[in-house]
């Protein structure tokens, strides 16, 4: 028994991510075509020569028929999987899961979502009938209990977190006005943000990511295989998820300042992986911004602060562009946005472009050259009752 | 001799000034104020939250259980079950509706004195009326209970020496169903027919128990018709001064009721004085019931958790507009998010114990989980657990009936953790370390689907 990984067995050759954005003119096809098309042209394959096919979607269609049909794949397996928001990076494990078990020489893993045909704003659970007795709190209002407990358990006053939160929106915001793929792209003070009116706790509409359609696309072959479809493929590391067993909702020992699944998966990815030390060793995170304190709270969960420091480094930018490990340098769901089932492989994609070199000009992390290793990481579900994907991609 | 051997009587958290009616309805209003039932508050809930209070110190079970209310949550289908569920009584005891007029609550006390073993009477009531009509402004919202017994059940607090009951066809006041309010013949028709009405019953009822009217220690006159109720009290002989108030400047008139919530408070006065009291109560509905009760020893020993005059002191201002929005008399932009669900029937069904009866689980490891988990074999009671805010937050985006929504996490004493949704609250009431108690609440009605499930609201001063 254990959990051993696939390190070094199977690399990403090609990647495809469209602008998140309020695609009014798009639909899911459309976003399908326009991600694949670019992973295909990226790794210089055809739709042919891909042999499988996983697809994650968390509510935008239902089976493979959702890729297969837009992409008129004809005689391929095509699976549809759904993990809340760490659906796309699910898409990508069994993928590349599927390509290590020698099933399959090229498979593809593909996210999707269309969330603003729906009308609201935010996201919309599914419905799934119910004895109507489930809470009916938003995502927002849950994590706005993460802020005022970690403040308690650390000594931070609430205008201080007000200023932590604020600086970490601010540092995604600017991070994402050099992106040409992210919806928001406009800088925000830190004055600014702290002058937002609280919709869900202490939280303004901007401490909460943005609302957006997107997809994104990742082929991954054999490692062995890899250079024969680019010169600079990104190397599987680690894969790590957990689904936690929600006792965080119910257990008195619970106190809001730490999401134990994600520090789980993190353990795994990390043994997996072969890191010690990540917060020397990576060379930048991609993270679940969902809202404010939840990246707060990631960055110890996730090792890359001590218990209790993070938002003293956030505050002394050691997560900026230019700090010591960017964090969310595409602008994370903050400027993006989050189509539940593509976040997971367009935090990917920034990982793809980094490590590569590609990030657009003003937006390369400070670490390019010294560190060639990324991390990505998706949660989804409530303080208590989540689930967590970590994955640590590399360059060699 | 069977009689009285618990009762509750329930007011909701909100008032409405009276005064506050003019300015907006361009009419109506007076003095006073009046109780509201909240928006997650119906005539079951309120019937529920009185029952809870006459079942807490009950000295047993009820073998059956009447449930009595103007205001029905539903047609077809019986709302005493929901009223069932939520107390956790035995599937055994039966469960029946008593619905349509104010008659229905006196009939089901009729019923429950006449019945075998310990007999639970619910009544729960909005009363209301178009906007700056006087039905809008005298009625109230509110809840009681009287869990009916003899000497078998456990000690019985006041006897029942005699009843009586006249009927009489005649159309004073009459609301199709559907209709939001309903109308009344000219005043004075049935003002006169009551008034002989109550006359005749409470003499023949008197005659009964063997008791003259100036023996009389208690005389409550419930009935929608107040002048009538004044002027039946006024020819009764019984003193002024030991004529019940009939709450009609602070809670309004609470239609069905009204009888057990008047019966509640004379009860309660009775509690510190000699045994042997005399109370009646006569209701005024399509004819005259009156009850001869008289207060034992027993009644002494017996605790008050909340007695009806506390609650009266009690409670929080509305405002109009909300009263208006609540009743859906003004309808509101509704939050921008998608509508909840109807609740699943076959889902509530399996999992009535939760939903209804607030029953989680504990395990071997000694934990108790909310909702229960199959794993667990012990159920764990929580509707009358207490319990400490950990952490809370307001949420303005949420679909409410009435945002905001306010959210805490509650540890439970003994045990157990819940996310639950607060009410009866203002959002800048709540504090960490701040005490709650379950309530029984309708969350939301989704395709006519009333969802029941229990909330949590603020421990207040003179509760238990």
């Amino acid at each position: 028994m254990g959990s051993h990984g696939i390190r070094d067995r199977v690399a990403i050759v090609g990647m495809g991510c469209t602008r998140f954005t309020e695609h009014w003119d798009k639909g899911v096809d459309e976003l399908l075509l326009a991600s694949t098309d670019e992973a295909f042209a990226s790794a210089g394959v055809t739709k042919e020569e891909v042999d499988a096919y996983w697809l994650g979607t968390a509510q935008s269609g239902m089976s493979g028929l959702t890729l297969s049909k837009p992409l008129r794949l004809k005689d391929k397996p095509v699976t549809r999987v759904e993990n809340y928001c760490a659906t796309g990076s699910e898409a990508l494990r069994q993928a590349a899961y599927a390509v290590a078990s020698g099933a399959y020489d090229v498979a593809m893993a593909v996210g999707v979502e269309k969330v603003k045909d729906s009308g609201y704003q935010g996201l919309n659970a599914f419905p799934i009938p119910n004895d109507g007795t489930q809470r009916t709190l938003t995502a927002a209002a849950m994590f706005s209990m993460v802020a005022p407990a970690y403040g308690r358990k650390y000594g931070v006053s609430d205008d201080e977190m007000r200023t932590v939160l604020a600086r970490i929106a601010s540092k995604n915001h600017a991070n994402g006005a050099r992106n040409p793929r992210a919806q928001f792209r406009k800088e925000m003070s830190v004055e600014r943000l702290c002058s937002m009116p609280a919709v869900a706790g202490g939280l303004s509409v901007f401490d909460c990511a943005g609302v957006a359609d997107g997809s994104a696309a990742a082929i991954v072959v054999r490692a062995e295989d890899a250079y024969r479809y680019t010169d600079k493929p990104l190397f599987i590391k680690a894969l790590s998820f957990v689904a936690g067993d929600g006792s965080g909702l119910t257990d008195p020992a619970y106190d809001y300042t730490t999401f134990p699944e994600v520090a789980a998966s993190a353990r795994d990815a990390y043994a997996q992986a072969g890191i010690s030390d990540p917060a020397a060793e990576l060379a930048m995170a991609e993270v679940h911004d969902c809202f404010t304190p939840t990246e707060l709270v990631l960055l110890e969960d996730l090792g890359l602060a001590e218990r209790g420091s993070a938002w003293k480094k956030v505050l002394d930018g050691a997560y900026d562009l230019d700090g010591a490990l960017p964090v969310n340098p595409d602008g994370g769901l903050k400027s993006f946005g989050h189509p539940v089932g593509a976040s997971g492989l367009r935090m990917m994609f920034e990982a793809w472009l980094q490590l590569r070199g590609e990030a657009p000009d003003g937006r390369r992390i400070s670490t390019f050259g010294d560190r060639s290793l990324a991390l990505t990481h998706n949660l989804g579900g409530y303080p208590g009752e989540m689930v967590s994907f970590v994955s640590i991609l590399g360059t060699r | 001799m069977r009689g009285i051997l618990s009762w509750g009587g329930y007011l909701p958290h909100r008032r409405l000034d009276r005064r506050t009616i003019t300015g907006i309805a361009g009419k109506g209003g007076g003095k006073g104020t009046r109780t509201v039932a909240s928006y997650d508050e119906d005539a079951v809930t309120l019937g529920v939250a009185a029952a809870r209070l006459a079942l807490r110190h009950a000295p047993a079970s009820p073998a059956s259980l009447w449930f009595a209310t103007t205001d029905p949550p539903y047609l077809d289908k019986t709302n005493a079950t929901t009223v069932h569920a939520a107390l956790r009584l035995d599937r055994e005891a039966p469960a029946y509706d008593a619905v349509g007029s104010v008659r229905s609550a006196a009939g089901a006390l009729r019923a429950a004195l006449a019945s075998d073993g310990p007999a639970l009477v619910v009544a729960g009531d909005l009363r209301g009326g178009l906007p700056g009509g006087a039905d809008e402004s005298a009625g109230g919202d509110g809840g009681a209970a009287l869990l009916v017994g003899g000497e078998e059940a456990g000690p019985v607090l006041a006897e029942l020496l005699g009843a009586a009951s006249v009927t009489e066809e005649f159309t004073d006041r009459w609301r199709v169903p559907g209709e939001a309010a309903s109308r009344l013949w000219e005043e004075r028709f049935g003002e006169t027919r009551y008034t002989a009405l109550g006359a005749e019953a409470l003499k023949l009822a008197l005659a009964r128990a063997g008791v003259g009217a100036d023996a009389v220690g208690a005389l409550a006159v419930a009935g929608l018709h107040a002048r009538a109720a004044t002027a039946v009290a006024a020819r009764s002989g019984v003193p002024a001064e030991r004529v019940v108030d009939r709450l009609d400047a602070s809670v309004g008139s609470t239609g069905a009721a009204q009888p057990g919530l008047l019966l509640a408070g004379a009860l309660e006065d009775a509690v510190t004085g000699p045994a042997g009291r005399v109370i009646v109560l006569l209701v005024l509905a399509d004819g005259a019931d009156a009850f001869v009760f008289r207060t034992t020893e027993a009644l002494a020993a017996h605790p008050v958790p909340r007695p009806v005059a506390a609650q009266v002191a009690e409670g929080a201002p509305v405002a109009y507009g909300t009263f208006l929005a609540w009743r859906g008399m003004l309808p509101v932009e509704p939050p921008r998010r998608p509508e909840p669900a109807r609740p699943s029937s076959s889902a509530a069904a399996r999992n009535a114990a939760w939903k209804y009866g607030f029953t989680g689980s504990r395990g071997d490891d000694g934990m108790v989980r909310m909702p229960p988990s199959p794993l667990d074999d012990a159920p764990a009671l929580m509707a009358d657990a207490t319990g400490t805010v950990v952490t809370f937050t307001v949420d303005k985006l949420a679909y409410s009936p009435s945002p905001p929504v306010v959210f805490a996490v509650v540890d439970f004493d003994g045990g157990g953790r819940l996310p639950i949704e607060l009410t009866d609250v203002a959002a800048d009431e709540v504090a960490i370390g701040g005490r709650v108690e379950p309530v029984f609440r309708r969350l939301f009605t989704a395709d006519g689907i009333h969802n029941y499930f229990w909330k949590a609201r603020p421990v207040r001063g003179g509760e238990a």
